[in-house]
């Protein structure tokens, strides 16, 4: 189908030349894309978003092949342990011409910031992985578990999560995080049960708001109409509701993720987070907070970092939830001209459509507004 | 008559009302209380009732989207409530619906082909893997929708395109039995119709049996080869549409015709106008009796004591089922047959409450309780002043 209307519309002719590009289109609407592939497509329109995912690679690869990751060297010139000799006055030697010796400045121990950040930006990122997998795994199946079965598994699952709440969070990592300090003696594997630990734990808000979701997702008559298909509660979660909530899933993963480094610098500021030689971004501004008004590149090049990552997570995932929902027509600015062709094109068609089948006349008319 | 395809026995749909800390059962709603029916193969059975007579809960327990909490629906010789696990599966091939709002009866996440075609994955052995996307085109080719808008998504469509596709979901797996709940009560009227023809071409060409629910008298009298009247979880009244339609002999029948609005300007005014007091009672706690009698113009001592059975009655050629003790026949549809009908034709015999529509400018007779008297052209707030012996009722003080 689409190469026969490739064909009949190759011409030399500029208007014909459009009239193809409408009908490959549309054909390839027809053929049909793999809702991975649109979903790929539409993250792709939104430039904020990509720009995010280049910004997001670009400081997990700086982090790891700078001071490398351990038994594998980087190619930085100090680790996060050295104390070369402090520099004048551990200024940072970065500028338009090059890096120098110290980029990010120095420490009054002489310790390189750009090899001490790169390592609490790894630490960082390890933590928010570790909670988003955990939380996104936990408050999924929990709130899912319970808002679509309801009865005795809500009653049961919802107790447990108001159980956690009322817990503060701070404190109970603090408990358990101190446990770990004295069974876990590996830097990085005590960063890990840190970022464990909140994710056991921070999964509440998720659940309650994926609850809610589902429970009125489920009463909608798609979820009928499922059942009646003859689909499994499985296939009915899976497939109906959880696609119709990521929009709420993914929102609340990015808020969390950037919860989740507050509150793993705030364990670190208490010292019960990520321990000394070892640095996570929080550590960093709060060990330099007296350097605020001294030295105040200590303090800013791990803020930089915190706000790098934060920002670009929150519109990776905005991208995401856009990408996902069929109904928004978010596209790059640069491209609307095209895709408002696109669309008038694809009005016409409908239109003309209609007309051909015998369907509808209200082909391009509003349809009816749904009764209250 | 063709064969039965679908017998229900007595259901009944009791929804406990809980209360209190530990949530005991204080009361039941009772939706559906001891509906019995038979529908045949290829027919048209229409239901019809004001909101809340339980016709929307019926489809879904006949569907088992519901348990009842009693009686038995028998399908093609099978009990549908005793299956279970995949013998419901595959009984669920045989009987499928059509929802009321096309607008979340169809997933917004999903394409018209993954929408249409889910059945099939479910159901993998109706038909072959290869031939899915061909089989979800042929079926968007049935109800008149371009087969190349396969991977549109729903919000793409207008409201009657949905209905369509949700009518080429329903039809997916060739059942047997169509459960339509409300089909077109969502959409504009001339929407309407064009879905109405596609349902009646689909049980031509399919030999389909229609479930039709609908609270719209013209819709389902044009779908329909017999109607059941529901009242307050009950069936009052079943016979074929013309045995309804022109013979009812219900009470509540009657009244519920004599509100269908009359296209014909010519008879404006001067039709017979039933107009019931008061509310629909609460169905959780339906009048003793005769649940109709509460509002019923012929009312009499027996009727609050005695539930009147729900058996053949006559109805002056032949007789047709109806629940009431002092069933007769009364035409209440007018038509162009009888052009000029004098204003006072319409006054019965026990005339109380019923009185003849008149033009905005009459005065009504005296003596005539003016309870029976309603012109469609006046609104309703009239009604209340001046009328003290009229109990306003508090759907209008809402409004």
């Amino acid at each position: 189908m689409t190469t026969n209307q490739n064909d009949t519309g190759v011409s030399e002719d500029a208007v014909a030349k459009v009239a193809d590009e409408a009908v490959d289109g549309l054909a390839r609407e027809t053929e049909g894309l793999s809702q991975g592939q649109i979903v790929r497509k539409r993250f792709m329109h939104n430039t904020p978003a990509v720009i995010a995912v280049f910004v997001l690679v670009f400081v997990v690869l700086l982090s790891l092949t700078s001071i490398g990751f351990g038994p594998v060297p980087g190619w930085w010139q100090w680790g996060f342990t050295e104390q070369p000799p402090v520099q004048n006055g551990g200024r940072p030697t970065l500028s338009l011409t090059g890096l120098g010796d110290h980029p990010f400045g120095q420490d009054n121990l002489g310790r390189d910031l750009f090899a001490m950040t790169m390592r609490g930006t790894q630490m960082t990122l390890l933590v928010m992985v570790l909670v988003g997998v955990l939380t996104g795994i936990i408050g999924v199946v929990i709130g899912a578990a319970s808002g679509y079965f309801r009865g005795w598994t809500e009653a049961i699952l919802m107790r447990l999560t108001d159980i956690i709440i009322i817990i503060p969070l701070l404190i109970l990592a603090a408990v358990l995080g101190r446990m770990a300090i004295t069974y876990v003696d590996t830097g990085v594997l005590r960063v890990a049960a840190l970022g464990v630990l909140i994710g056991l734990f921070a999964w509440t808000a998720l659940a309650r708001l994926v609850r809610a979701e589902i429970m009125s997702l489920r009463e909608r008559e798609f979820v009928d109409a499922a059942r009646l298909a003859g689909a499994s509660d499985v296939r009915i979660i899976f497939k109906h509701i959880l696609p119709n909530s990521v929009g709420v899933i993914t929102v609340n993963l990015t808020l969390l993720l950037a919860a989740a480094v507050l509150l793993e610098t705030a364990l670190s500021y208490l010292g019960l987070g990520v321990q000394p030689p070892d640095w996570s971004l929080g550590r960093l501004i709060s060990a330099n907070q007296q350097a605020f008004t001294t030295r105040p590149w200590l303090f800013w090049f791990p803020g930089l970092f915190i706000i790098l990552i934060c920002l670009a997570i929150n519109f990776i995932g905005d991208g995401l939830r856009d990408a996902f929902d069929p109904r928004q027509k978010k596209f790059n600015p640069r491209k609307a001209k095209e895709t408002d062709a696109h669309m008038l094109d694809e009005t016409d068609a409908v239109t003309a459509d209609a007309a051909r089948s015998g369907a509808d006349r209200d082909g391009n008319a509003p349809g009816p507004t749904k009764p209250a | 008559m063709p064969e039965v395809i679908l017998r229900a026995t007595d259901l009944v749909k009791h929804y406990p009302i809980k209360a209190g800390v530990l949530r005991h059962t204080v009361g039941h709603v009772k939706a559906v209380d001891g509906v019995s029916f038979d529908l045949h193969k290829g027919e048209t059975l229409g239901i019809v009732g004001e909101s809340g007579c339980g016709k929307s809960t019926l489809g879904r327990v006949l569907m088992r989207l519901e348990e009842p909490t009693s009686g038995s629906v028998d399908f093609d010789g099978v009990d549908m409530f005793q299956q279970s696990g995949s013998a419901m599966r595959r009984l669920r091939r045989d009987i499928q619906i059509i929802f009321q709002d096309p607008y979340t009866s169809l997933n917004p996440r999903k394409t018209v082909g993954d929408i249409i075609g889910e059945p099939f994955e479910i159901h993998r052995e109706v038909v072959p893997k290869g031939g899915r996307k061909k089989a979800v085109q042929d079926l968007l080719d049935v109800v008149g929708l371009n087969p190349e808008h396969i991977n549109r998504y729903p919000h793409q469509f207008s409201g009657g395109q949905r209905q369509r596709i949700g009518i080429a979901r329903g039809i997916a797996l060739r059942p047997k039995v169509l459960i339509c709940d409300e089909p077109v009560s969502a959409l504009d009227v001339s929407v309407q119709a064009q879905v109405v023809n596609l349902l009646e071409r689909l049980q031509r060409e399919m030999g389909l049996a229609y479930l039709f629910i609908a609270h719209d008298l013209s819709v389902v009298r044009h779908i329909s080869d017999r109607v059941g009247v529901m009242y307050l979880g009950k069936m009052v009244e079943l016979g074929t549409e013309d045995e309804v339609y022109q013979r009812p002999t219900h009470p509540y029948t009657q009244a519920l015709l004599s509100a269908v609005p009359v296209p014909d300007p010519t008879l404006r005014g001067k039709r017979e106008q039933i107009v019931l007091s008061g509310d629909v009672p609460s169905p959780a706690n339906p009048p003793s009796g005769c649940r109709f009698h509460t509002r019923c113009f012929k009312a009499q001592d027996v009727c609050s004591v005695e539930e009147p059975e729900f058996v053949q009655r006559p109805d002056g050629a032949g007789g047709h089922r109806s629940a009431c003790h002092f069933a007769e026949v009364r035409q209440i549809v007018p038509t162009s047959d009888i052009p000029t009908r004098e204003p006072d034709e319409g006054r019965g015999s026990d005339g109380a409450r019923i009185g003849a529509g008149a033009p905005p400018e009459d005065v009504p007779a005296p003596g005539v309780d003016e309870r029976g008297v309603i012109d469609p052209t006046r609104p309703a707030a009239d009604y209340q002043i001046g009328h003290d012996d009229v109990a306003p009722e508090p759907r209008d003080r809402q409004s």
